[in-house]
């Protein structure tokens, strides 16, 4: 078992073959095989230190892969993987770091790294002002007044502060959304906000990957689960073999044992 | 904005809170200037004054303006005197050696981006701290400068450079030209840095180099560039400087150091990168020159000097921090 169930005809959006990354002396993958298909979610579980953070960074292309593994964009083998390479591709990430220049407004992070530019080459303040307002104000729910696109990020609550991650992630017309841990440190409401937002990508026919400690978050929303444990993938499920109870059952054996049977 | 919410966390910043440092800093200098007036009128009536410092400041306040990009990255540059100093030498050999003065120009600024390339790449690709590296590569362009000239000075009088010398020495329209350098570079740098995917880049590399790596954001070349600025801007104010006294001393830059950094600071750019304006650095840049041209020309004892310089920094970069954390709602003490 634990091989990804087969999809006849469908190339995955994305697809890490053999991947292993080591920083120093430490392994933190060791060959990986994962994969998302168009239209699915696929949740992420492993205890802390499993490798789901370091999983997230080689899909993006943060973090170039050892020598042997491949990454696949739609059944392309992709050899100059970065980062921004794969955000061109359609692929974006709600870092559980949340990855925001809390010095800067809203809206240079809401645009950071995929800035519009004017047709003479030059900074579109003006759209980038007037589309984080209506971004925030459409997407996040936030009222116009409530956010306005100079407040610096620091000035923000934790919730606000991953509204901003979100719907910068949400804006470019992903392909392929990652969501490393983006309930943590969240409220009640902000959490439910979060969690509909996932519910809505696959609405959009797109993919996502939703990596959380919390299973009662995951479980509901995803259609597969890799399980991950000290970077090695230890099983994947697609959601109808397996119960949330038995999920969490071998959770803890995986934790205890470092094996799903 | 049709109503104000309750809630003043979530109000747009306000004038004060997006501009407060860089009107502080513009306060400075009109109370220092009316200060100048007072205590000596005869000379600060006079047309004279303005015009001896709106030709010497320039030579030190365009490397501020440049230099901005590095402090906003994050990082420190203490090695541009002795890039201007290399660049200039590598022009004058190069005239000296019957190369036409525009193409040995563009040699000399060729220099200036080599040596922040060098710079750049130590930086943000071998990750050295540049308060560090920039301290050894000062010494290694200086070096270099003072073997290939031997020591010895260039004569760059205006009979000799004719076109130079209308380039960085004359005056139009009754404004020394260095001055008129100084505004079209203003304005070209205001551009660079809030109008361009580099600037943006810039103020994210120096906020939080990780975020902006992770959104795709490449740190090492935008810090690279920013270096290169301050390498290429370095070598113009050399040779505005060489020209400016009609020859090239192997010693050229000694002095501008300190200057240059107290125009970025006192500008308002954060030593913490990620915040920081052009605007702030070219006011401050004058304020620093008023200070210099007024005292000497005030007949006060250019001994006075120092302390002036002293004073004024001290006291607006402890003002505009105060300033700062009150519009911010913080405590004085920051903490």
């Amino acid at each position: 078992m634990a091989e990804a169930s087969p999809r006849p005809g469908a190339t995955p959006v994305i697809e890490l073959r053999n991947v292993s990354k080591t920083f120093g002396e430490v392994r933190s993958l060791s060959d990986i095989n994962f994969a998302v298909y168009p239209g699915e979610i696929v949740g992420l579980l492993g205890d802390n230190g499993a490798g789901k953070s370091t999983l997230v960074k080689t899909v993006m292309g943060f973090h170039k892969p050892d020598p042997g593994g491949d990454v696949f964009f739609k059944g392309q083998k992709i050899d100059d993987w970065s980062v921004a390479r794969a955000r061109g591709l359609g692929i974006e990430t709600v870092y559980q770091e949340r990855a925001l220049c809390e010095k800067q407004p809203i809206w240079r992070n809401m645009f950071m790294g995929r800035e519009p530019r004017t047709k003479w080459g030059l900074l579109d303040v003006k759209k980038m002002r007037e589309e984080s307002a209506r971004l925030m104000s459409e997407h996040m729910g936030f009222t116009s007044a409530a956010v306005h696109p100079d407040n610096v990020v620091t000035t923000m609550s934790g919730g606000e502060k991953q509204g901003v991650a979100i719907t910068r992630a949400l804006y470019f017309d992903a392909q392929l959304v990652i969501l490393d841990e983006p309930t943590m440190g969240l409220s009640l409401t902000e959490t439910k906000k979060t969690l509909d937002f996932v519910s809505n990508i696959k609405k959009a026919g797109k993919s996502a990957i939703f990596i959380d400690h919390n299973i009662f978050h995951v479980y509901p929303v995803v259609d597969r689960l890799y399980v991950l444990d000290r970077g090695k993938v230890a099983g994947v499920y697609d959601k109808s073999q397996i119960s949330m109870e038995e999920l969490i059952d071998r959770l803890y054996r995986v934790a205890r044992t470092g094996t799903l049977e | 904005m049709s109503e104000k919410p309750k809630n003043n966390r979530v109000a747009p910043p306000s004038f004060l809170r997006r501009y407060g440092s860089q009107l502080g800093i513009i306060g400075v200098g009109l109370v220092m200037w009316l200060g100048f007036v007072i205590a000596a009128p005869t000379v600060f009536m006079n047309t004279f004054i303005y015009v001896a410092f709106a030709q010497t400041t320039p030579q030190f306040g365009i490397i501020a303006l440049a230099l901005t990009f590095v402090v906003i990255t994050g990082e420190i540059d203490l090695s541009f005197p002795s890039i201007m100093a290399l660049g200039t030498a590598i022009f004058c050999l190069a005239v000296t050696h019957g190369v036409p003065w525009p193409i040995a120009l563009l040699l000399g600024l060729a220099t200036g981006a080599a040596c922040g390339w060098i710079n750049g790449f130590l930086v943000s690709w071998l990750n050295i701290p540049s308060l560090v590296i920039t301290i050894g590569t000062s010494f290694l362009f200086r070096g270099i400068e003072l073997v290939i000239m031997n020591g010895t000075g260039v004569p760059l009088t205006a009979e000799m450079y004719p076109g130079l010398h209308a380039l960085l020495r004359e005056s139009y329209f009754g404004i020394p030209v260095q001055t008129i350098w100084m505004i079209v570079l203003l304005g070209a740098t205001w551009l660079l840095l809030n109008r361009t995917r580099f600037g943006a880049h810039v103020f994210l590399v120096g906020d939080n180099p990780t975020s902006a790596r992770l959104m795709g954001i490449n740190a090492v070349s935008v810090k690279t560039r920013a270096f290169m600025l301050t390498g290429v801007v370095g070598v113009f104010a050399g040779l505005m400087t060489s020209i400016y006294g009609y020859y090239f001393w192997p010693t050229t830059g000694d002095g501008f150091l300190l200057n240059t950094i107290a125009s970025v600071f006192l500008g308002g750019t954060s030593v913490f990168g990620g915040t920081g304006s052009v605007i702030g650095s070219f006011v401050a840049s004058y304020i620093i020159g008023a200070i210099n041209a007024g005292i000497v020309s005030a007949g006060i004892n250019a001994f006075y000097t120092q302390l002036c310089f002293g004073l004024v920094i001290v006291i607006s970069v402890v003002l505009q921090t105060i300033i700062d954390r009150k519009i911010r709602r913080q405590s004085i003490t920051g903490r």
